[in-house]
């Protein structure tokens, strides 16, 4: 088969703009998906460390059976099968958004937050169990030492694992295309589809994904030396 | 109360759909055709892990050498692979397979060669973080009774550090098995795809079919992990035996 190079086919007319806009919905789905999934993964983690049996099964439970799914079948399941059991209202307002996109939003936070919770929990643990108890025996509430005293330092060591789910979920996002979000990947399928130059689609896009991920992996490194000349003074 | 029994109902009504379909989601049409479903999901991750292991073990021990020429593309592979989305690569290898070897290539193959490729970057990483946790003093005693680096590392380095790093391999195969299911995106008919197929040309229990194939990989993915961590204490039981001076 012979197969001649045009790179500048891809960059011309929509094509180059089709690229924008697929990184521009990558980033907009993994910046809301990651803000959601550390608050739910937070909340999972209280849950987890809680003394209430009941809520550290559950959320076990829970970070056990998303963490050993693939995601694609999770994605599925919101997309195709959910419908049973979501709440009248809640349907309501759903199709009012963009389904696809929402979708996307909801697996990709429910999967992320089961690696989070986890990234959490081996960050708190990490702080010596005096921690807890001497800030309870100062009359703090579990609540409250854990939101004052564990979390900030918990965080602060869980950062650098925290910025590489994120580089994780970037890329997971590109798995919402099988339900239709344009995103990146879809993007370059789409160029792909309508150019039939392949070779110089998903160059560009892999390169897009590389330098995301450069400019995640630089931020570990700057925040560790940061970290570490704090650490060391 | 009445809408809620009826819902109720309705979540145990369907489960027939995937009863008759069952044993096309454990190995796809085969013996009368091609197969297909967990089967296939089972022999990709087999294999694929199997040929990971072996561009891992060589591109870890590139990425360790000290000879630039050999650590740099090792480097540059590893990071470029651990960069990228899976389905990137998958495209990489469906779409440019055909060209570069002249002929089609199928797309169970392709899948394979993107999932051996992919999984590698990964191993490799494991493999230099299992060679670099052993003591210092290992490389060196094996060097100071007179073997060179490469005998070192064959006879006394690798047999140790591969012993420690099986819970990691056991991890790594469990993503993979879930991994293998982006492959139905090249039409590669693997259990996800198995799930579409069934639930497209019935157009029926959506929920049911994919919580029960979520409920296969969990059994397999879940049943691993369990056992990588049994692995995992039984060896830091171990090891701190051995560690004590």
């Amino acid at each position: 088969m012979k197969y001649t190079f045009n790179w500048s086919l891809i960059f011309s007319g929509e094509y180059g703009q089709w690229f924008l806009d697929g990184l521009s919905v990558t980033l907009q789905l993994s910046g809301l998906s990651i803000v959601l999934a550390l608050i739910l993964g937070t909340l999972l983690t209280t849950m987890r460390l809680s003394r209430s049996k009941p809520l550290e099964w559950a959320a076990a439970a829970y970070i056990e059976v998303f963490r050993n799914t693939p995601l694609v079948v999770q994605i599925f399941f919101w997309y195709f099968g959910s419908d049973p059991l979501l709440p009248e209202f809640f349907k309501e307002w759903l199709y009012k958004q963009n389904i696809e996109f929402a979708t996307g939003v909801i697996a990709l936070t429910t999967y992320t937050a089961a690696f989070i919770a986890e990234e959490l929990r081996s960050g708190i643990l990490s702080i010596p169990r005096t921690q807890l108890e001497a800030s309870r025996a100062t009359g703090l509430t579990f609540l409250q030492a854990m939101g004052h005293v564990i979390l900030p330092q918990a965080f602060r060591i869980i950062i650098p694992p925290l910025i590489s789910q994120f580089l994780n979920l970037i890329k997971n996002s590109s798995l919402a295309m099988t339900i239709g979000v344009m995103e990146l990947t879809y993007m370059a399928r789409q160029v792909e589809a309508h150019t039939f130059h392949g070779f110089e689609a998903f160059t560009v896009s892999t390169l897009m994904y590389l330098s995301l991920s450069l400019i995640v992996s630089l931020a570990i490194n700057m925040y560790n030396k940061h970290y570490l000349r704090v650490g060391s003074r | 109360m009445d809408t809620f029994i009826t819902w109720f109902v309705g979540l145990f009504s369907n489960w027939g759909v995937v009863w008759k379909n069952f044993d096309y989601l454990l190995v796809g049409a085969y013996p009368q055709g091609p197969l297909g479903g967990l089967a296939m999901s089972i022999i990709m991750a087999i294999i694929g892990i199997f040929g990971a292991f072996w561009i891992g073990l060589a591109v870890g021990l590139m990425r360790l050498s000290k000879r630039r020429w050999l650590s740099w593309p090792a480097l540059f592979y590893i990071e470029v692979i651990r960069g990228t989305p899976l389905l990137m690569v998958i495209f990489w290898f469906y779409f440019f397979a055909p060209i570069l070897m002249g002929h089609s290539v199928p797309e169970t193959e392709s899948a394979i060669a993107a999932f051996i490729v992919f999984t590698g970057a990964y191993v490799a990483e494991i493999v230099r973080a299992g060679v670099q946790a052993l003591p210092k003093g290992q490389m060196e005693a094996a060097r100071g009774s007179g073997l060179s680096r490469t005998q070192a590392m064959t006879h006394v380095i690798l047999p140790q550090a591969l012993r420690n790093m099986i819970p990691s391999f056991v991890n790594q195969f469990v993503s993979l098995t879930k991994d293998t299911s982006l492959a139905m995106i090249i039409n590669v008919n693997e259990l996800t795809l198995s799930a579409r197929h069934i639930y497209t040309r019935t157009m029926k229990a959506p929920m049911e079919i994919f919580l029960t194939i979520a409920l296969l990989y969990f059994i397999i993915c879940w049943a691993l992990t369990a056992f990588s961590r049994k692995l995992e204490r039984s060896m830091s039981r171990y090891q701190a035996r051995t560690n004590e001076r």
